[in-house]
């Protein structure tokens, strides 16, 4: 093995690149469940936004678009999650199973012409003097917009929950939703915004995929992206920063088992393929084992108003 | 007139197969404590959800000092002046004291301000509390406070209290109706809902009482006694329990020096307890909500198993042993929540029957479970215990809490057991199916049944007990004689007002 073959310039950069996607869907998804509701169809909504992305962006040559196409479209398939389990009250671990499928399955339609294809992609920004500050402008300065655009999300996200009032109303519904409606919250109004804004979120990671990290169209190409995300947020504790730094996490153990694998380490390829997946479970049960970190009450509970 | 605050007329919901409010009338004048009255389903909390917005009447108005009233949501109510404490807190736990009030607030003031305001107001008014603190860690007592004081920053002109006192000790009530009768000085008006008949005759001006859904009758409690209330409620009267006189016989049960750890992040662990009950005798163990009743119940009934050493039943040490070998060996219990812990749901009666009864009552055959015994032993219960339902293949979800209630606890006593733990065993029950509980649960200490009552209402336990406890903090207070103990003692057995003072009536 040849581990000076591993540019660590490079490395930190790539990381950056492979951990956009789950961040953005990681923090959407974790707004979702902060009001309470548990979508297991991240992985769903990620490929329909990385499908829709890449054919709008083919087809008007402007990969802006294509991501507003991925925000709208996978909004639009989790408010189909969201009326089915905020209306008409069905469970919501099948349900966002069931949209995993059918994401799957509809991604896979629409992008039966477009294999094969070339998307245009996003371009590298210039941060002016920030880029050219040696290695360090490499490694953080040289990337996309999308890039820092889920960073700012984080933040934003952050202080949207911790000092806006409409942050604070959403952690409560996310808490003890018979109280607030009690109080006079519109319980299903705040969850179905909270839906959308998840899955405009996951569309948005799924684009980035298909136009900026392969960027091609191939079937499946999430390949599991969505439920790292998932899995994310509970490794976070709801926290915002903490999903980044999961992001990251995994975005790098990714990364750097490409990087072991092209170095010819003497490990078997389909070891270092798992190894993210492994890592991630790992974590999940250190975490777990903790007992009580901080999940929201009512997650997953369905919420019927009882006047 | 000038002095009516808020007039109710005609007011009628009707929901699927019920009338909740049958063209109900009142008026609340300004400055007065107006107690509504009822049994449980009688349409107190729609009459109130009314009034806060939470639901439309279908017929019927309310005009609100002089002018016509038809809130859509609570906050219209807000911003005329109407706040409420709610009966099943509306409160979070994972949020700080601070945030919950400002989640209740219309225009809520900065974070500082707020905080700053929430010290002032609980000063003035005895309730101290810390702004800063999780609400998942306070006492029920103090998350009283966080409501209340939640409603006296929006100086509202009606304070709606929806049974306010169902957690506090004796001493903290007192404390309340201070602090009640100095809103009441100050013109605010107080609709107090309750159904302890001796608080309403202490601090209300005038009761109206409600009778599935319609209003039966107006009185001024002071000038009524607390059995007229009763009878009016009920509409028929009642006989109260009656103990038959019995002598003690051995010891059944003994729990000595029993310790736990709290069972989860919010909940209260055991320390030290030690009591005995014997053949023929009802133990009451009182306190406060969340002072370790649930853990308790749990340690006895076995769902935890408790150090070795700490529990006998009949000398014989059963602290290993799970709920099964307890029940085998006569020990049943029947646990607080109804829907979930003391029956399954969405099961139904027959089932639920089998789930604790499938032993005792020879239920099996080769391993498999004899229906026709079952639906037996089920039918039995309902027939003996007036259970109202439309069969014993009705899912335990479909009935009222007072009759799931006279199910669970009657399938329990129905079991013949050697000692019965039971918890809260008239929650949210009316007063005639009260009394009948409670005689069962007499009737069986006679027949030489060692029984365990753990309540929250200490009318209650002064009823059915020979000898009463207080739970506080998980530790058991000595046991003593109910025939020596008068509400006063009882309260500071109970840990007294805990840090509450008097509100300053004479600023």
């Amino acid at each position: 093995m040849d581990l000076s073959s591993i540019n660590p310039v490079l490395l930190v950069a790539s990381i950056m690149v492979s951990a956009t996607p789950i961040l953005l869907a990681a923090i959407g998804e974790m707004v979702v469940e902060k009001s309470g509701v548990l979508n297991l169809g991240v992985e769903g909504m990620m490929i329909t936004g990385a499908v829709v992305g890449f054919a709008i962006a083919v087809n008007t040559g402007a990969p802006g678009w294509g991501f507003l196409a991925a925000a709208c479209a996978s909004a639009a398939l989790s408010l189909s999650f969201g009326v089915l389990t905020q209306f008409l009250l069905s469970n919501q671990v099948a349900t966002g199973l069931g949209l995993t499928l059918v994401g799957l399955g509809l991604s896979s339609l629409i992008g039966k012409p477009y294999e094969g294809m070339k998307s245009p992609t996003l371009p590298k920004l210039d941060l002016g003097p920030l880029s050219d500050i040696p290695v360090l402008g490499r490694m953080l300065f040289s990337h996309d917009i999308m890039v820092y655009f889920a960073l700012a999300l984080v933040a934003g996200v952050w202080a949207f929950l911790k000092f806006t009032r409409a942050g604070l109303i959403l952690r409560a519904t996310g808490e003890s939703h018979d109280s607030a409606h009690a109080l006079g919250y519109k319980v299903v109004r705040i969850r179905l915004a909270a839906i959308a804004f998840g899955g405009a979120c996951a569309g948005l990671g799924g684009a980035y995929l298909s136009l900026v990290r392969v960027p091609q169209w191939t079937e499946g190409m999430t390949a599991g992206a969505g439920w790292i995300a998932l899995a994310i947020v509970v490794f976070a504790s709801w926290r915002p920063w903490r999903v980044a730094v999961g992001a990251y996490l995994f975005g790098g153990v990714t990364v750097l088992q490409l990087n072991l694998q092209a170095a010819g380490a003497n490990v078997p390829v389909a070891l270092l393929s798992a190894s993210p997946y492994i890592i991630t479970i790992l974590v999940l049960v250190v975490i777990s084992a903790r007992g009580h970190h901080g999940a929201p009450a009512s997650l997953g509970r369905p919420f019927h108003a009882t006047t | 007139m000038v002095d009516t605050l808020l007039s109710i007329s005609g007011l009628t919901k009707a929901y699927p197969g019920v009338v909740a409010n049958d063209a109900v009338s009142f008026d609340i004048a300004k400055g007065e404590i107006h107690a509504l009255l009822g049994e449980n389903g009688a349409g107190k909390s729609t009459l109130v959800k009314m009034i806060f917005g939470l639901v439309a009447p279908d017929k019927g108005s309310m005009t609100w000092d002089g002018a016509a009233f038809a809130p859509t949501k609570p906050s219209d109510a807000r911003r005329a002046g109407v706040a409420m404490v709610f009966q099943h807190f509306s409160l979070f736990d994972a949020l700080n004291v601070a945030e919950n009030v400002a989640l209740g607030m219309e225009d809520p003031p900065k974070p500082r301000d707020l905080a700053r305001q929430i010290r002032e107001v609980s000063e003035t008014y005895g309730l101290p509390l810390d702004p800063f603190r999780t609400v998942g860690t306070l006492s029920a007592g103090e998350r009283q406070r966080v409501e209340i004081i939640r409603c006296l920053l929006q100086e509202p002109r009606l304070l709606i209290m929806d049974e306010p006192t169902s957690v506090l000790t004796p001493q903290e009530v007192e404390i309340l109706f201070e602090t009640l009768r100095k809103l009441k000085s100050e013109g605010t008006s107080i609709l107090y809902i309750s159904h302890k008949l001796e608080e309403i005759r202490a601090l209300c001006d005038e009761a109206t009482i409600l009778r599935r859904g319609q209003k039966v009758a107006t009185c001024v409690p002071r000038e009524t006694t607390a059995r007229e209330m009763a009878e009016m409620m009920v509409g028929a009267s009642f006989a109260t329990p009656e103990a038959k006189p019995h002598v003690p016989g051995e010891v059944l049960l003994k729990v000595q020096d029993l310790s736990m750890p709290a069972p989860g992040a919010f909940g209260t662990p055991l320390r030290s307890i030690s009591f005995e009950v014997r053949a023929g005798e009802v133990l009451g163990l009182g306190g406060v909500a969340g002072n370790g009743q649930d853990e308790l119940l749990i340690a006895l009934a076995g769902e935890r198993p408790a150090p070795a050493g700490s529990l006998f039943l009949k000398g014989q040490d059963i602290s290993a042993a799970g709920p099964v070998a307890r029940r085998d060996a006569g020990l049943l219990s029947g646990p607080e929540e109804r829907l979930g812990h003391a029956a399954a749901p969405d099961m139904s009666l027959v089932e639920n029957g089998v789930l604790t009864a499938v032993r005792r009552q020879e239920m099996l055959r080769n391993g498999f479970i004899s229906w026709g015994r079952a639906r037996g032993f089920a039918e039995a219960v309902i027939e003996r215990f007036d259970v109202r339902t439309p069969g014993p293949q009705t899912a335990a979800r479909a009935l009222s809490g007072g009759n799931l209630q006279k199910f669970v606890v009657g399938r329990e006593i129905s079991q013949d057991p050697d000692v019965l733990i039971i918890n809260q065993p008239t929650w949210g029950v009316d007063a005639a199916a009260a009394a009948f509980i409670r005689q069962s649960l007499l009737d069986l200490a006679s027949k030489g049944g060692a029984v365990v009552v753990i309540s929250q209402d200490l009318d209650e336990l002064m009823e059915v007990s020979d000898r009463f406890g207080a739970l506080n903090e998980g530790r058991l207070s000595p046991i003593r004689p109910v025939s020596e103990l008068d509400i006063e003692k009882i309260g500071l057995m109970m840990g007294g007002a805990h840090d509450m003072e008097v509100a300053h009536v004479a600023e």
